[in-house]
């Protein structure tokens, strides 16, 4: 940089007046085939970017970022799973080494020797030389740490219950969407037989004893025959009430909670819906498990 | 016109300098795999940025529509998804974005380590480069609990649960992420500041401290 007496400025500014030629530096005395970075390598870089950029967006064009049904902390049954990438860390915690008394071991000690190693790297493999296999213990551990990790997290993959999970969040979803229709004759009949209600809920949403009304494929004739000749642990002859009124239940019921056309009702829309979203999540689901 | 515009800036404030020490720097044969193809394995960090500058354009657009609160966090993030012109895109492109960026670390990481690169003179840009795999594992975490759906809810309260395990600080460690004793609202809340600040200033900041220190000490040598 150019110093001392002599020197111009621009007006009272530290900038210099005087120009220097916009030239870039001539690497041709440097050892190899080095080369500019500007505009000679990143143009390369960009051209790998791009490549790198049309497969992202493949991926998620072909895989949309999967969405459940909105949070419900009273739920008790649901499988919990964290996201990928910190599967190995759920995975040791469940083994005995590391679970119940020893979850610190799990939690704490063994995560902190291992990332804390990882921090302190220069300072444990202090040795001048680089190539791997001339510092066999570091490059050991660090092979070790991550064998390690991929097989927690193969382990972790392989022992959750997907189809289950898949499942658990279709239904969470479902049952955040369909509405049951509570001005349908149907409605009203439904809530007037304590026989369904004991096993398939006030709403309709099904229990542990008897499944949910509301996302039956079945048709109203199908639906009839199972009232009358039960199925199942279901036993017959159940319902109270005139054939017309049985008939109404279930074309009720084939109609997934919602007022069947022709009779009076609001709710259509939403059961369409609520079906649409449900079928697209449990697709996701697989694909996601599928992959990872 | 371009080139007087910029001839009167730099006039005034000697840019010329500034941008010339970015682009002006040597990329040594052994790191191009225009000239050994098995020097792809240098591009991992460069694509590691790639995609942390897709995670925060794909961010910025999202929060335009998502909503931090319990009661609308996951209807405007459903909205998101099937309502908004290419909503699925950008989001999906944050979401996928997550898991890459951990992918192109994790081989970034391995590719420092066997390569010798962590030592002398380089050992803190590699206690720089670890931090910004912790800051990049809590943005997963925090980020994981936003569109609270019921995946996302449980992931947190068994992640809490881990963190509430630490002797002596576990408990304190839970309570501030939290905001409490309960998973809800005060939690969700949080987990945005943290995911949408926090832990964004601390990538920048590391992340320049890391690009600072690669420019200052040039790139490793061959092996």
């Amino acid at each position: 940089m150019h110093r001392g007496k002599g020197m111009k400025f621009v007006g009272d500014s530290r900038v210099p007046a005087e120009k220097k030629p916009n030239i870039p530096k001539d690497y041709s005395e440097y050892p190899g085939k080095t080369e500019a970075f500007w505009p000679n390598f990143l143009l390369r870089e960009w051209m790998v970017g791009a490549v790198f950029l049309i497969g992202f967006l493949v991926l998620t064009v072909a895989h949309p970022a999967p969405l459940e049904g909105v949070a419900d902390p009273t739920e008790t049954s649901y499988i919990p799973l964290p996201d990928w990438y910190f599967l190995f860390l759920y995975q040791l915690l469940k083994y005995e080494f590391a679970s119940g008394p020893y979850t610190v071991i799990g939690a704490v000690i063994i995560p902190g020797i291992a990332f804390g190693a990882l921090l302190l790297a220069p300072w444990l493999d202090v040795g001048k030389e680089r190539r791997p296999y001339k510092r066999p213990i570091a490059s050991g551990l660090m092979m070790l740490g991550v064998v390690a990790t991929i097989f927690l997290t193969w382990e972790s993959v392989d022992q959750h219950d997907w189809e289950a999970a898949a499942e658990q969040g279709q239904m969470a979803d479902e049952e955040e969407d369909v509405e049951v229709d509570e001005s349908a004759a149907g409605y009203e009949i439904y809530q007037s037989q304590d026989s369904c209600i004991g096993c398939h809920g006030g709403d309709m949403s099904g229990g542990a004893a008897g499944p949910n009304l509301l996302t039956t494929e079945l048709e109203t004739d199908e639906v009839i025959d199972i009232i009358q000749n039960g199925q199942g642990d279901m036993p017959a002859d159940q319902f109270e009430g005139s054939d017309e009124e049985l008939e109404t239940l279930a074309a009720f019921i084939a109609n997934n909670g919602q007022a069947p056309d022709g009779e009076g009702g609001s709710g259509g829309e939403g059961e369409d819906g609520g079906e649409d979203s449900g079928d697209e999540e449990s697709d996701e689901g697989s694909e996601e498990g599928n992959e990872e | 016109m371009l080139q007087k515009v910029y001839d009167w800036v730099d006039e005034r404030l000697d840019i010329t300098p500034l941008w010339r020490d970015i682009a002006d720097h040597e990329v040594p044969e052994h790191v191009n795999p225009a000239h050994h193809f098995s020097a792809f394995v240098y591009c991992f960090g460069g694509l590691t940025f790639f995609v942390v500058v897709i995670q925060i354009l794909s961010g910025m657009f999202l929060t335009m529509y998502y909503v931090p609160d319990i009661i609308h966090a996951y209807e405007s993030v459903y909205y998101l998804q099937n309502e908004v012109t290419h909503g699925m895109i950008v989001r999906g492109m944050h979401h996928w974005g997550a898991s890459l960026v951990i992918v192109m670390m994790f081989l970034h990481t391995l590719r420092v380590f066997f390569t010798g690169s962590y030592k002398k003179p380089r050992e803190l840009n590699w206690v720089v480069g670890v931090l910004l795999f912790f800051v990049i594992l809590g943005l997963g975490f925090t980020g994981y609990l936003l569109p609270w759906d019921m995946k996302a809810y449980f992931a947190t309260v068994v992640g809490l649960e881990i963190a509430e395990a630490a002797p002596v600080v576990g408990e304190f460690a839970k309570i501030l992420l939290a905001g409490g004793e309960v998973i809800g609202a005060q939690t969700l809340a949080r987990f945005f500041a943290i995911h949408v600040f926090f832990l964004p200033g601390a990538l920048l900041g590391l992340l320049g401290a890391h690009f600072f220190m690669i420019r200052k000490q040039g790139i490793s040598g061959p092996l």
